[in-house]
């Protein structure tokens, strides 16, 4: 209510001469570019952020960021959590930022993927180089702060390889069998595969090589003692028919997002900004009825003013869609009703595809945030 | 009061109306139900089938006895033919066999033809016997898929399966040596048909072609300078008509006037012609014939029989308008048909509307492979027999026959019929000379590209124009092809309105049984023109009755007798196809029951209502009915373009007026398959469809269920490919959403980047990483072990894996062959081969095969570096030549890069300009990301608004869960969805009601400054890659002849400087770059020149100087560079006693 309040206030004419000599705040107009933006009917206006500190100089208005003031202001409030999914807001922050942190949890934020397949079989339909892609997009359930990046160079190891086999056979005059993730099975002791040229008769001393050169087994390691790693279990992988078997070794490494999208730890996280609807003008009775009705996710409520009025009231603005169709109940609706996003209030959800849990992944982007921080000033200085 | 009483009428039939429109029934079902009966191939089978039951036993009864010139009591008579079962012979044991066996092991997929004969043997001591044989094979007749005799005639879904066949596949081509073959469509002109038409000097024709079983010839009657006369191919010069008339028995020039109509004008008109003829002195038969009998043309091989009653007198009763039959010399009907074409071309002389059109479809007929077949067929057959028959009388002829002699044993050569018509089906040359017909490029590899590519090309129709001529006559849209030929499917370029595509529902015609329709309608009044008077041919208030070209008499009413015609037609009592047309301007009824005209089904209507109603459709949708219960029941018929003439056909069926006489069924089957395609084809811009519908046939998707299965040469596969979202009715119809080809792409329409300029598309690198548009190629590599003439044979060898050149057969298995999966790299052998160096001579099987010298003959894989590829699968098989062939499939999945070749389905093609990270791309408010970014300046110049409805439908069924529909014109009738209603769901779901999204840009977090038109288009991926196209070379092989750079990417060859650069940088006088460019970068060499004589000369290594060769000194001797070229064109000219001599100056 005292939103709407303030904004009719914002409305109403006023004479330049009545401003003062030094402002200490913007001009109402000015304030709503930079703090909204409207979403017409044809096209939103004011979208972009105002970040230069002297944007407003000649108004002596001072534009630049304060810590003090932010830290103030700067709120998180998660609205929604569950295992994979949630939902928060982000209140007093730029585009820019809230943007870096999508832009990491997507690109940025490291997972276990599977990058090598060794096939030993496979007669299904489906091709190796088709498994293997497959297989790769499968999402691994595991810490990945607990590995390290593998290079070039690099013996696959314990620290960062995470091998998975699977044998699928499905027998002749049996019906057709779906490989499910839940057939990956891990082998915490690394490849079980002979490397090319050793002898696996030759089991003297030391241990026939393999494509891995674990020094211990993984399950030995207090990380994955009580809890083994495993995926998803229910993602198909192939559809064998009789007669068919696969066979293979995968080896997990860990990456980043943007080498390939099977490293992302998120289906996606975006954001957007939270809607405000208002009411420019009191809607009554009909044109009440007509806004709540055409509303497909029910923004508007009516409410009854006493003697058999109804007014029409912005009830749950967060639900706001953008279909515009409130703006096109007729015309001059635009100058009724208002439709805006507010630009510092970012309403920010994040999809996890199961490898860590969404807040831990909100967490880690903001350390590598800080982490890039770091870095600039280091080489700055 | 009257006013009002017409008012209230008038509201009460707008109700009236408006209740039948909403009343009215949904007939879709029957396009379903029609092409379960007639199936999407169906003029091919049907074709084929006919020639299978009927062509065959008419072409064998019709040349049925061979008897020997020698002793006539020796004969084969062939009783009766039939085609076999598939099959083959395998060491002695005939074995049935499967399309697919073929496929992979290049054979032909034919049955015998088996005949029962009676035929008389010789014993040893010449004792005739007469003796019979039962299936005597006389050669194997190639099988058309799924035809009558083919195993997959009938088959269920799983039984195809189980067969190796894709249940979607269509059928209606052979397979010859391992290959698809399809024998094209072809399109001619009406045989034995009267054409008006005028010639390159405006001179007025009319002409048939006519076509019986034993003559072919073409008659054109011509009016030249006001004179007619007749030009035939037989007569050295043009006759004055009156003179063949009066040759034909027809004397009197009244007659003659009389027959061509009382009207004085035609007098006015046939005057010249009849002074002409009187001046050459000609007023009796013997007169004429005397002159005619100048006229013929001297043929060299003239046969001598024909000498004893005057060529001329033959050639007008067997070549002179060959269709009219006579009989015991009476020409009284060639006379009455040479009238009636008379009375046509002065008709058109008075008004040039009554001229013929050549394009118009009705004038039109398609020959399909069953007629095909029959003509190669009828003329292997003839010749088999005249072979046999010489063979038999050289046999006869020996002075000293001993053993006893069977003419079927020997000298019936079933090679004749098997192998000619293996190789013209396979060579697509059909060089028939007995029936004067050699046409090139009759068959065609069947394009296994994409599903709806073979689909496409099996309803194909090839002109019999020179596609050079450059004539929009032919190349138009004609009016008459409504309905029957799909107004958008046609190439681009020269072939242009040339070759056409059927639509979804048209028929072709076969042949029917002429008799009885005949003798029906002289039963139905129609006057005999024996018993006419020449005056009657023409007289008012009676119509000519034409069967097939022939004039059959005249009827005094025509409605009434086609009425009938019409009732007896849709009772069943006569076929189906049979068309009677009424035409009022030539007071003609047509009556056509010949083969290759083009029909279509339409409901019959009575006064405007459907015969169609409700409880028809329950049935139907109940299975107690099927469309042909409907053609039974007089519900449909099959209308042809000519008898559309007489028919008032009604889109819908609220529209029908009193005098509505159809219904159409569907208005998209207007559209062909490929043309089916496109989602909302009415609201695009046409030109759009016409590139679509040649774009779809190179889209990668799904070929068939069993495309893992084949031995293509090369295969293009979609790894994850979709259905769309936006599908039609013909989609499902043609099983398009079974097979696709291509994948739903969340589409943005705005500019990003500036990678996006020109039609190129900007691509989200996370989406390709999940597998948008991945896809895979496959190629076939084959090697043959060779048999040679003397007994040896190539040899495969167990590899050597440890000697120099072992990492190259690394892939090999111990057999010598790649082994499937493993990675094949440019330079590895997949097959470890050896030659005998010894081939030739006699055979020595007696020699060890060790003492044999054997020469490497590895193949090895060629492929570009850089390449992973995979051996998919290696097949064995034997050839036909019975050596063992070893085919490999090689493998290669790739990611869309940039500059592959996208395109949706409404002509919009465009390469990947970019690929961008996710996060860089743009995201709306529901996180939904974009597959892809399409620049929003496709849209103006090419006016695809079916594309934009398409984005919006596909939206709102991603949003509803249901696919939505956009068959063409499918509004009103509810197979498309309209745009109010897609845009209400979008509202619903809380979208925009014009389907543009708030977007958050991902570069700057902030929001863009447009709404975005985002939603999904079905996009294709076309076979065109970077991978296979892109090319540059540094230094590399050179041409042996001219010592430049060879040319072409596949030979690694240079990137030319051609004429109009040179001309470039010859305008900026940039000499020194002309100078490496054209020289030292081609073909540079250094050459002695003398100065003196100007010749080229030599240098000699041991003097180690120049010397030239024509002075026979080197004395005044230069060295010089020269473009190899140069010095060849020096050296060529002296060759040809022209000496180019070289002045030097210093430079």
């Amino acid at each position: 209510m005292a939103a709407a309040q303030e904004e009719k206030r914002e409305e109403k004419k006023f004479s330049i001469w009545d401003l003062p000599d030094v402002p200490e705040k913007l001009p109402p107009h000015l304030e709503f570019a930079r703090t909204r933006v409207q979403c017409n009917l044809d096209a939103p206006v004011h979208t972009e952020s105002i970040t230069y500190s002297g944007a407003y100089a000649s108004m002596r208005v001072d534009n630049s960021v304060q810590l003090d003031f932010f830290q103030e202001k700067f709120r998180v409030e998660v609205k929604r959590l569950t295992k994979d999914d949630m939902e928060f807001d982000l209140i007093g922050i730029d585009p820019s930022i809230a943007n870096a942190f999508r832009r990491i949890l997507i690109a940025e934020l490291p997972t276990m993927a599977i990058e090598k397949v060794f096939i030993a079989n496979n007669t299904s339909v489906i091709q190796d180089e088709v498994l293997a892609h497959r297989l790769g997009l499968i999402p691994i359930a595991v810490d990945p702060r607990l590995f390290e990046y593998i290079s070039e160079n690099d013996s696959p190891n314990e620290k960062n390889t995470i091998v998975f086999k699977l044998h699928a056979h499905c027998k002749r005059g049996e019906p057709r069998l779906t490989v499910k993730t839940k057939d990956l099975i891990w082998l915490p002791n690394g490849s079980e595969y002979l490397l090319e040229g050793q002898n696996p008769d030759s089991s003297s001393s030391s241990k026939p090589k393999t494509y891995t050169s674990f020094s211990c087994s993984q399950d030995s390691l207090p990380e994955f003692a009580n809890n083994p790693i495993s995926t998803l279990p229910d993602i198909t992988i192939a559809r064998l028919g009789p007669g068919q078997e696969i066979e293979f070794e995968a080896h997990a490494v860990k990456g980043m997002g943007k080498t390939h999208a099977k490293w992302s730890p998120v289906a996606t996280a975006w954001y957007r900004m939270l809607p405000e609807v208002v009411l420019l003008e009191d809607i009554e009775d009909e044109d009440a009825e007509a806004l709540v009705k055409t509303c497909p996710v029910k923004v508007f409520d009516i409410e009854d003013i006493g003697n058999g009025k109804k007014k029409a009231k912005v009830a749950r603005p967060r639900s706001c869609t953008l279909c515009r169709e409130c703006l096109r109940v007729g015309e001059e609706w635009e100058k009724r009703v208002s439709l805006r996003r507010v630009k510092d209030h970012f309403i920010f959800t994040i999809e996890s595809t199961g490898a860590l849990p969404p807040e831990v992944l909100f967490t880690e982007a903001v350390k590598i945030l800080e982490d890039k921080c770091e870095r600039v000033f280091s080489e700055l200085s | 009061m009257g006013l009002m009483q017409v008012d209230e009428q008038d509201v009460d039939d707008k109700q009236k109306r408006a209740a039948s429109v909403k009343s009215a029934v949904d007939k879709f079902q029957l396009v379903p139900e029609f092409l379960k009966v007639r199936g999407l191939v169906k003029q091919h089978l049907d074709s084929f089938n006919y020639f299978i039951n009927t062509g065959i036993k008419k072409i064998v009864r019709a040349n049925d006895r061979l008897v020997s010139t020698v002793d006539p009591s020796i004969y084969i008579w062939f009783k009766d033919v039939r085609i076999g079962q598939p099959s083959e012979i395998v060491s002695g044991v005939s074995e049935k066999i499967t399309p697919q066996m073929c496929r992979l092991s290049d054979t032909t997929y034919s049955a015998p033809i088996l005949v029962d004969i009676e035929y008389t043997t010789l014993g040893s001591r010449s004792e005739k016997t007469i003796m019979q044989k039962k299936n005597a094979t006389i050669g194997k007749m190639p099988i058309m898929l799924r035809s009558c005799c083919c195993i997959l005639y009938g088959k269920d879904e799983a039984e195809l399966g189980r067969l190796g066949e894709c249940p979607l596949d269509p059928g209606g081509y052979f397979i010859i040596k391992g290959t698809e073959k399809v024998l094209l469509i072809q399109e001619q002109l009406s045989k034995n048909r009267i054409i008006i038409d005028t010639d390159k000097k405006g001179n007025i024709n009319a002409s048939v072609t006519s076509s019986t079983e034993l003559v072919k010839s073409k008659t054109v009657i011509q009016m030249e300078k006001g004179k007619v006369y007749l030009i035939l191919n037989q007569f050295a010069k043009k006759i004055p008509i009156m003179v063949v008339l009066k040759a034909m028995g027809m004397e009197s020039d009244q007659e003659v006037v009389q027959m061509v109509g009382r009207d004085p004008r035609f007098s006015a008109l046939l005057l010249p012609s009849i002074e002409e003829c009187a001046s050459l002195d000609i007023y009796t038969q013997e007169k004429a014939s005397e002159y005619l009998e100048g006229k013929v043309k001297r043929s060299t091989f003239g046969s001598p029989s024909s000498n004893q009653e005057g060529r001329a007198l033959a050639i007008l009763r067997d070549v002179f308008l060959a269709n009219v039959p006579v009989s015991n010399n009476n020409f009284r009907p060639k006379c009455l048909y040479v009238g009636v074409m008379l009375r046509r071309m002065m008709e058109a002389m008075l008004n040039k509307d009554a001229m013929d059109d050549k394009d118009y479809v009705g004038n039109k007929r398609l020959e399909l492979s069953g007629q095909l077949v029959s003509l190669l067929f009828e003329d292997l057959f003839k010749t088999l027999i005249t072979e046999a028959q010489k063979a038999i009388d050289i046999i006869l002829g020996r002075p000293s026959r001993a053993s006893r002699f069977d003419p079927t044993s020997s000298v019936l050569n079933k090679e004749i019929i098997s192998h000619g018509l293996r190789r013209t089906l396979s060579t697509g040359n059909f060089d028939v000379k007995r029936f004067k017909m050699h046409r090139k490029g009759m068959t065609q590899v069947l394009a296994r590209l994409s599903f709806i590519g073979s689909l496409g090309h099996m309803t194909r129709i090839s002109p019999q124009f020179e596609k050079s001529r450059k004539v929009s006559g032919p190349r138009a849209l004609q009016p008459s092809q409504w309905g029957m030929l799909c107004p958008c499917d046609t190439p681009e370029g020269e072939a242009c309105g040339l070759v056409k595509n059927l639509a979804l529902m048209t028929h072709v015609t076969t042949d029917e049984e002429e008799g009885p329709l005949i003798s029906l309608c002289y039963c139905l009044g129609v006057e005999d023109l024996e018993v006419l008077s020449a005056e009657e041919l023409h007289t008012p208030y009676s119509f000519l009755v034409i069967f097939n070209g022939l004039i059959l008499g005249k009827h005094r009413r025509p409605q009434h007798f086609s009425n009938v015609m019409r009732k007896l037609r849709r009772a069943g009592k006569i076929g189906e196809f049979v068309s009677i047309f009424v035409h009022e301007k030539q007071r003609c009824v047509y009556i056509a029951s010949d083969g290759g005209r083009v029909c279509r089904p339409l409901v019959i209507a009575d006064k405007g209502i459907s015969r169609i109603k409700e409880h028809h459709m329950k049935e139907l949708s109940d299975g107690v009915r099927t469309f042909d219960d409907f053609l039974r029941d007089g519900l449909i018929e099959y209308l042809d373009v000519n008898e559309e003439n007489n028919a008032l056909i009604a889109l819908y069926e609220g529209e029908g007026t009193l005098d509505t006489t159809h219904i159409e069924i569907e208005p998209f089957t207007i559209l062909g398959v490929c043309a089916g395609l496109i989602p909302y084809p009415h609201h695009n811009q046409s030109p759009r469809n016409t590139y679509q519908c040649a774009m779809g046939k190179q889209a990668m998707g799904n070929i068939a269920y069993n495309q893992l299965c084949r031995m293509d040469t090369l295969l293009y596969l979609l790894v994850y490919p979709q259905r769309p979202l936006l599908t039609t009715r013909t989609i499902e119809l043609v099983g398009y959403d079974k097979l696709g080809a291509g994948q739903n792409a969340t589409v943005a329409v705005m500019s990003y980047s500036g990678y996006d300029i020109e039609d190129a598309i900007v691509m989200n690198k996370s989406s390709l990483d999940r597998g948008f548009g991945r896809c895979i190629v496959l190629k076939k590599y084959s090697a043959i072990r060779q048999k040679y003439e003397n007994g040896a044979l190539d040899r495969i060898l167990r590899p050597d894996r440890t000697g120099p050149g072992a990492e190259r057969v690394q892939i090999l298995d111990d057999d010598g062959i790649a082994s499937p999966g493993e990675i094949i790299r440019p330079n590895d052998i997949y097959v470890n081969k050896e030659s005998p160096l010894e081939t030739g001579g006699p055979i020595n099987s007696a020699a060890d095969p060790k003492d044999c010298k054997y020469r490497s003959a590895k193949q090895t894989y060629k492929g570009p570096e850089g390449e992973t590829c995979v051996v998919d699968r290696v097949a064995l098989c034997a050839d036909e030549l019975n050596n063992l062939s070893i085919k490999l499939i090689i493998r290669h999945t790739r990611r869309p890069e940039v500059g592959d070749k996208f395109s949706s389905r409404h002509g919009q093609k465009g390469v990947c300009g970019t690929i961008i990270q996710q996060e860089d791309f743009p995201f709306s408010e529901r996180g939904i990301c974009p597959d892809l970014i399409m620049n929003p300046h496709g849209f103006p110049s090419r006016m695809t608004v079916g594309k934009m409805i398409e984005l919006l439908g596909g939206k709102a069924g991603v949003s509803c869960g249901r696919f939505h529909y956009g068959s063409a014109f499918g509004e009103p009738s509810g197979h498309a969805d309209r745009v109010e209603t897609i845009s209400e769901t979008l509202v619903k779901h809380g979208f925009s009601y014009s389907g543009k999204d708030f977007i958050y840009s991902g570069i700057t977090g902030s929001p863009l400054q447009a709404y975005i038109f985002m939603g999904p288009i079905y996009y294709q991926k076309l076979k065109h890659m970077v991978l296979d196209k892109m090319h540059a070379r540094g230094s590399g092989p050179r041409v042996m002849l001219t010592r430049q750079p060879t040319e072409g990417r596949a030979r690694n060859g240079g990137l030319r400087v051609g004429e109009m650069e040179r001309d470039c940088l010859i305008a900026y006088g940039a000499s020194m770059l002309i100078f490496e460019r054209l020289m030292i970068s081609s073909d540079p060499f250094e050459v002695q020149v003398c100065r003196v004589c100007g010749l080229l000369g030599y240098y000699n290594h041991k003097l180690k100087a120049g010397i030239c060769s024509t002075c026979k000194n080197g004395n005044n001797i230069s060295t010089m560079k020269l473009p190899y070229a140069c010095k060849l064109l020096i050296q060529e000219l002296q060759s040809m006693n022209i000496v180019p001599r070289l002045k030097l100056a210093e430079a």
